[in-house]
């Protein structure tokens, strides 16, 4: 990430006054409005949609959004997140229980689902510390070996995590009298954890960690020469976002009820980098934007492809071409296509020149 | 900020007497190119000093090895008593050392207000804060102080890489300034500023608190000369010739190797 990468698409939080008023005026109808549709879902989609669509999509967009914070706030492209969620999975598979009874320690989930949580982060933060001495394509390297190395250990470990087969039957506790992997119940307890790990995210990019972290991806060598500890800033940096992932591992390995070394190999860690990609590492929401073409073009797309006379396990055809047109079109992703569109509305078609009456003061992006 | 106010206090009592700074034999190779060669500079508190040279003669280098960003291959460096050689940059910006850049390192991401307010954290405790601040916030008050009195109040929402050339060179100043420095190091921080612009730093720089020393690298005579109280001669690598600054100026040596010495 070059410093001068940040001019256009990033001022749609970087050029955004400070709210004045009551944080609630602040928020635009059209928040509003997606708020009340998402809350509303369950009486409008069949069980399905709810499970399937809308389940996953909070749980890849955690997952993403855990590498939009790496990646957009701190320049560090972690390919590591997917394994973190993964190594969650199976600690709480492990620690809590599951059809391998002679692994898995049947602890309540009060225990288990703590511990599985840091277990992930102290991994995340390990992996962070491995990865924070190296720049660009290198994190990425180092990141991807680890992601490598978490799959093919957890493949051939079976006095721990029971090699191929990995842990079925980890089933969500069933708290409140409620079966939380019923459709609806599972939707609003994913929904949940996803609009709040996105608010957490929005609110520490303007924390003096967030504005730190992205301080360090602008220029790190300043941040120095202003008393910041780089490297333990980038590492907290990995540490945080592995608590996002973790949480979405966890919801993961309970909406399939089963968790195996497939789930984190490398297909998985590749998806969470397009997904991050194609919905734009400007934004937390981009992730969720881009989990959610993801997982329709992953559902559909073996119906569009059998549709059209085509085998149906082609289906990643489908969303490789999809990324290459989103990535050719714009290198921001989703949300770089909207801002460019709302650019184009503010031009004035004569000149080309910005109308102006929307510079440097109130730019809002996607949500 | 009383905790951290008496730290700084018992550090001043504890080093009270020692030098701003102490160079002794400080050398830095590049592979078999000495840039630096067994320089030996003392500052005192609240000195000023300007460091001239033509290009390549090692100043900027000098700054680099005083704050950390290369070690150096000999010597040590001493600040305010305390041996530095081997402490990471960080570490010494928290023992009261700033610098600016002579060609600007900003933050062109963030806002004017979020650049200073950075800086302003930096050499505070909670750098790891996941809170916001509060509007009362200490650091936040000091940061707009700093916006104000490097006249960037009316740019304070801009984002830095919106920021013309003068006015990023302006907020290098402010950065460095932030958080009761002790000893700063400015790097050419006129260069490329218009007259006016060069009016407004100066008086920047001789208003600064009398305890703040520092070392200013600087081509402009009018605004070295001005605002040092004494000057030393850097020529490959070398210290050449410290003085006053009439001394200097009048020195032939040094009016044939620089000031004469048609350097543009």
């Amino acid at each position: 990430m070059a410093v001068t990468d940040h001019g256009t698409g990033q001022g749609a939080e970087g050029r955004r006054a400070p709210a004045h008023g009551t944080w609630i005026e602040s928020i635009p109808p059209a928040v509003w409005a997606l708020g009340a549709v998402l809350l509303l879902m369950p009486a409008l989609a069949n069980d399905f949609v709810l499970y399937q669509i809308f389940g996953w999509t909070f749980i890849l967009g955690m997952i993403g959004l855990s590498l939009m914070f790496l990646a957009g706030y701190g320049g560090m492209v972690s390919l590591v997140q997917m394994s973190v969620a993964g190594m969650a999975g199976y600690m709480v598979a492990i620690f809590g229980s599951s059809a391998i009874e002679t692994i898995s320690l049947g602890w309540p989930w009060y225990l288990s689902v703590p511990v599985a949580i840091l277990i992930a982060v102290a991994f995340g933060t390990v992996a962070g510390a491995l990865a924070v001495r190296t720049e660009g394509i290198y994190t990425i390297m180092i990141t991807l070996a680890i992601a490598s190395a978490f799959f093919y250990f957890t493949r051939q470990n079976y006095v721990i995590f029971n090699g191929f087969s990995g842990f079925n039957g980890v089933l969500p506790p069933q708290l409140f009298g409620v079966d939380w992997r019923q459709a609806v119940p599972f939707y609003y307890l994913t929904l949940f954890w996803a609009v709040l790990s996105y608010l957490a995210v929005l609110y520490v990019r303007r924390a003096p960690f967030g504005l730190a972290l992205q301080g360090v991806r602008d220029n790190p060598r300043r941040m120095r020469a202003l008393g910041f500890n780089v490297t333990a800033h980038r590492i907290a940096a990995y540490s945080l976002a592995a608590v996002i992932a973790a949480i979405a591992g966890i919801l993961l390995t309970w909406q399939s009820a089963q968790i195996s070394p497939g789930t984190a190999g490398v297909g998985p860690v590749i998806d969470i980098l397009i997904i991050a990609v194609v919905g734009g590492l400007r934004h937390p929401i981009g992730p969720f934007i881009g989990a959610l073409i993801y997982v329709v073009l992953s559902t559909f797309a073996i119906d569009i492809l059998t549709g059209l006379g085509l085998a149906g396990e082609r289906f990643r055809l489908l969303i490789g071409l999809g990324f290459l047109v989103i990535v050719f079109f714009s290198p921001d992703g989703v949300l770089g296509l909207w801002e460019k569109w709302r650019a184009s509305g503010r031009r004035d078609p004569l000149t080309g020149e910005d109308r102006g009456e929307d510079r440097g003061g109130n730019r809002e992006g996607g949500a | 900020m009383t905790a951290r106010a008496s730290t700084v206090a018992s550090r001043i009592s504890a080093t009270g007497t020692a030098n701003a700074l102490e160079l002794r034999g400080l050398t830095r190779m590049f592979g078999a190119l000495a840039a630096l060669t067994d320089i030996n500079l003392t500052v005192r508190p609240g000195e000023r000093r300007a460091v001239l040279g033509s290009n390549g003669a090692g100043k900027t280098t000098l700054f680099n090895c005083i704050t950390g960003d290369f070690p150096p291959t000999a010597g040590t460096i001493r600040l305010f008593g305390e041996d530095v050689t081997h402490f990471p940059p960080h570490e010494r910006i928290r023992r009261g050392l700033r610098r600016t850049y002579q060609i600007s390192l900003l933050f062109a991401g963030l806002s004017v207000r979020d650049n200073v307010y950075l800086a302003c954290r930096g050499v505070s405790r909670y750098r790891f804060s996941l809170l916001r601040p509060r509007r009362d916030d200490a650091l936040m008050a000091s940061a707009e102080g700093l916006i104000e009195a490097v006249h960037l109040s009316d740019a304070r929402e801009t984002l830095v890489g919106d920021l013309s050339y003068g006015q990023q060179r302006q907020l290098e100043v402010a950065l460095a300034l932030a958080g009761a420095p002790r000893f700063v190091l400015f790097d050419e921080p006129a260069a490329g500023l218009s007259p006016t612009e060069r009016r407004e730093l100066v008086e920047i720089l001789t208003n600064l608190p009398s305890h703040m020393g520092f070392i200013i690298i600087e081509h402009d005579m009018d605004v070295a000369l001005r605002v040092a109280e004494s000057v030393t001669m850097m020529h490959n690598g070398r210290i050449f010739k410290e003085g006053k600054p009439a001394e200097i100026e009048s020195d032939a040596e040094v009016q044939a190797l620089y000031l004469g010495g048609g350097h543009g």
